[in-house]
């Protein structure tokens, strides 16, 4: 039984079988789901689905919906539901750094604009874009709750604020040379409050 | 230099660990209210320091307490909503992050009042960096025998988890933050049944926000008495303001209730003026839900009283020449700030997290910042502020949540403070800068 998604994805039960997450995310997992009383382990899909989505590259694939569905014993729309509602939830593929700019309220006042407009030009991506080689993508975001530090960014679970164009600069050209993917589940992160 | 209860320790290297906290007078309430009070006693302490909810809606924290169902047989939680998501604040996110175990204690005494055997953070899922902050004092919090079984030999037992979210401002409205925390969609419940009664889990549940949780901390610890001492009338004790926006020293400040405005923004102790020496134009006072005040009604109210940072010096002539305390996340701007533009950026917040559920909301937000969007990119008819007017009036109370009215509020006190810029980018379209900006951000198609 597939999940039954409609829209952009395919569900291939080929690839769905082919799925396999670290021993160390399985145990996180198993140990999320106890938090809550008998009966109520659904309630651990939000921190699972962030876990599914850093062991797949950033993002939520069909089969790896199913397989959620089929760690957490729950029907697949159970999961579908909640990651189509969530804006941290990727539902296609995206890029090992997804910049997000905060794009509201005070960080507008202080040059979000600016920010977006030069990772932009400097990747020569739009909003919502990934570079040809698959190492970013850039989203803007609504606030990120970094007002009194504008404009940020966040990537995985680092914040980068108090912006300049150098420094953004100089942030693309680090990630660019390491090279890696960055997750919200990430141990190691920077913040700069 | 104003008293400071939450974040006076700040400073201090090692904050984040309970060592330190400790050693800086931490845990005192538990030992204190576990050692020596009843539960009843704890929350007739908080009722009687007038602790209002720190999260926006200013409801008496002691008042909330008391609704609690108590059906012999069934748990009851804690659930505290660390989801900050208003544009403008941050306050929660500072806490948490410098003195996390602030947090903690605060979970644990307010649940020995409450009677709830276990407690969950709700924390914003962007804040993922701060839910393992968070993680690392709960587990210092279980070594030190502060949580789990027969806590310090009183009898009570406690334990206390972190809930990540995933992205949606909606859930920091209570009720959509339980069903995301059962693991659904953010859609808020129609109430009745409130939370107290029917929250988590079908069970009583008291849902609080980060700031009023680590409140409890000083007013266990010296008394609601004490803590009432602090602050102007029913406006009690200190609060946390997120500043930001064009001033010299943007962050978050504890302020005693009851200080003026104009100090807050004027003075060095605080946000230190105006950047670059340009003139105060507007100030969203309490995030981006609340009313808009020109300058003259920010510092001074209709009365020409100085305006007080308080709930009901704020409030003071209601929605017409006044605002509300909201969140504390104090937005700042000075006289190069577009109103029209700023709205257009609140309004497409509102659009975007929207829920759904209700038509008014999910068509209305959409609708104004469609206008809104016609108007910046130079296509604006008079007829549209009057179109716009009448639809933030449609949303206001006709939905299940006050998602509702946070869309509608900004819009309306824009028009009414400042229509003349909307008149005047429908008029004369050469005046608005970056046209060609707003079609591309939008997809417009250019004519």
């Amino acid at each position: 039984m597939g999940a039954q998604i409609h829209g952009t994805q395919k569900f291939n039960k080929e690839e769905r079988n082919k799925i396999h997450f670290t021993m160390a995310a399985l145990e996180e997992i198993q140990a999320i789901m106890k938090r809550y009383p008998e009966g109520k382990h659904k309630s651990g899909v939000i921190p699972i689905l962030h876990i599914a989505q850093a062991e797949n590259n950033g993002w939520l694939s069909a089969e790896v919906m199913d397989y959620v569905a089929s760690l957490m014993k729950i029907e697949p729309i159970e999961v579908f539901e909640v990651a189509s509602f969530y804006s941290m939830f990727n539902l296609k593929p995206v890029g090992k750094c997804i910049l997000e700019v905060c794009r509201t309220s005070s960080c507008w006042l202080m040059g979000a604009e600016d920010v977006v407009r030069h990772i932009e030009k400097k990747l020569n991506i739009k909003d919502g874009e990934t570079t040809k080689d698959g190492m970013f993508t850039l989203k803007t975001v609504e606030c990120l709750g970094s007002c009194g530090t504008a404009p940020m960014l966040q990537c995985g679970a680092s914040y980068h604020e108090n912006l300049t164009i150098e420094k953004v600069d100089s942030l693309i050209d680090k990630y660019k040379s390491e090279g890696k993917g960055r997750y919200y589940t990430d141990r190691d992160y920077h913040n700069t409050l | 230099m104003g008293k400071k209860l939450l974040i006076h320790n700040d400073h201090v290297p090692g904050i984040h660990t309970l060592d330190v906290y400790r050693a800086h007078g931490g845990y005192a309430s538990v030992e204190k209210a576990l050692k020596t009070m009843t539960p009843d006693q704890v929350t007739d302490e908080v009722k009687k320091s007038g602790l209002r909810g720190r999260g926006g809606a200013g409801f008496p924290t002691g008042l909330k307490w008391s609704f609690l169902a108590k059906p012999e047989g069934v748990a009851r939680y804690l659930v505290c909503n660390a989801d900050e998501s208003e544009p403008g604040t941050f306050k929660d996110r500072y806490l948490m992050e410098k003195i996390p175990h602030a947090l903690i204690e605060g979970m644990i005494t307010s649940s020995y009042a409450l009677g709830a055997k276990k407690s969950y953070i709700y924390i914003r899922g962007e804040y993922f960096y701060v839910a393992r902050i968070l993680e690392a004092a709960l587990a210092e919090a279980y070594a030190a025998g502060f949580l789990g079984e027969n806590i310090l030999g009183s009898g009570f037992s406690h334990d206390c988890y972190v809930q990540v979210g995933a992205g949606a401002y909606i859930c920091g409205e209570e009720t959509a933050l339980i069903e995301s925390l059962e693991g659904k969609r953010g859609n808020p419940r129609i109430k009745p049944p409130f939370p107290a009664v029917q929250g988590v889990w079908a069970c009583p549940t008291v849902v609080n926000n980060v700031e009023t949780i680590a409140a409890v901390v000083p007013i266990v610890n010296e008394g609601g008495e004490a803590y009432a001492k602090i602050g102007v009338g029913k406006s009690t004790g200190t609060k946390l303001i997120s500043a930001s926006g064009h001033i010299n020293k943007p962050g978050v400040y504890e302020i005693e209730l009851g200080i003026t405005v104009e100090d807050f923004i004027f003075s060095d102790e605080y946000c230190g003026g105006i950047k670059g020496g340009r003139k105060l134009k507007a100030v969203v006072a309490g995030g981006s839900s609340v009313p808009i005040l020109p300058a003259e009604l920010i510092l001074r109210t209709a009365k020409g009283e100085p305006r007080l940072m308080t709930y009901e010096s704020l409030g003071d002539g209601g929605f017409i020449t006044g605002t509300m305390l909201g969140s504390g996340g104090f937005i700042v701007m000075d006289e190069t700030t577009s109103i029209v533009k700023n709205l257009w950026n609140f309004t497409r917040f509102y659009h975007h997290e929207s829920c759904g559920q209700c038509s008014p909301c999910r068509e209305g937000t959409g609708w104004m910042e469609k206008i809104l969007n016609k108007i910046l990119a130079g296509k604006g008819n008079l007829s549209d502020v009057d179109l716009l007017w009448d639809i933030q009036s449609k949303i206001e109370g006709k939905t299940i949540c006050p998602l509702g009215e946070a869309a509608a509020w900004p819009v309306a006190a824009a028009i009414r403070h400042f229509r003349a810029e909307f008149e005047e980018y429908v008029k004369n379209p050469s005046s608005i800068k970056d046209v060609k900006h707003y079609y591309r951000l939008n997809n417009l198609v250019e004519a």
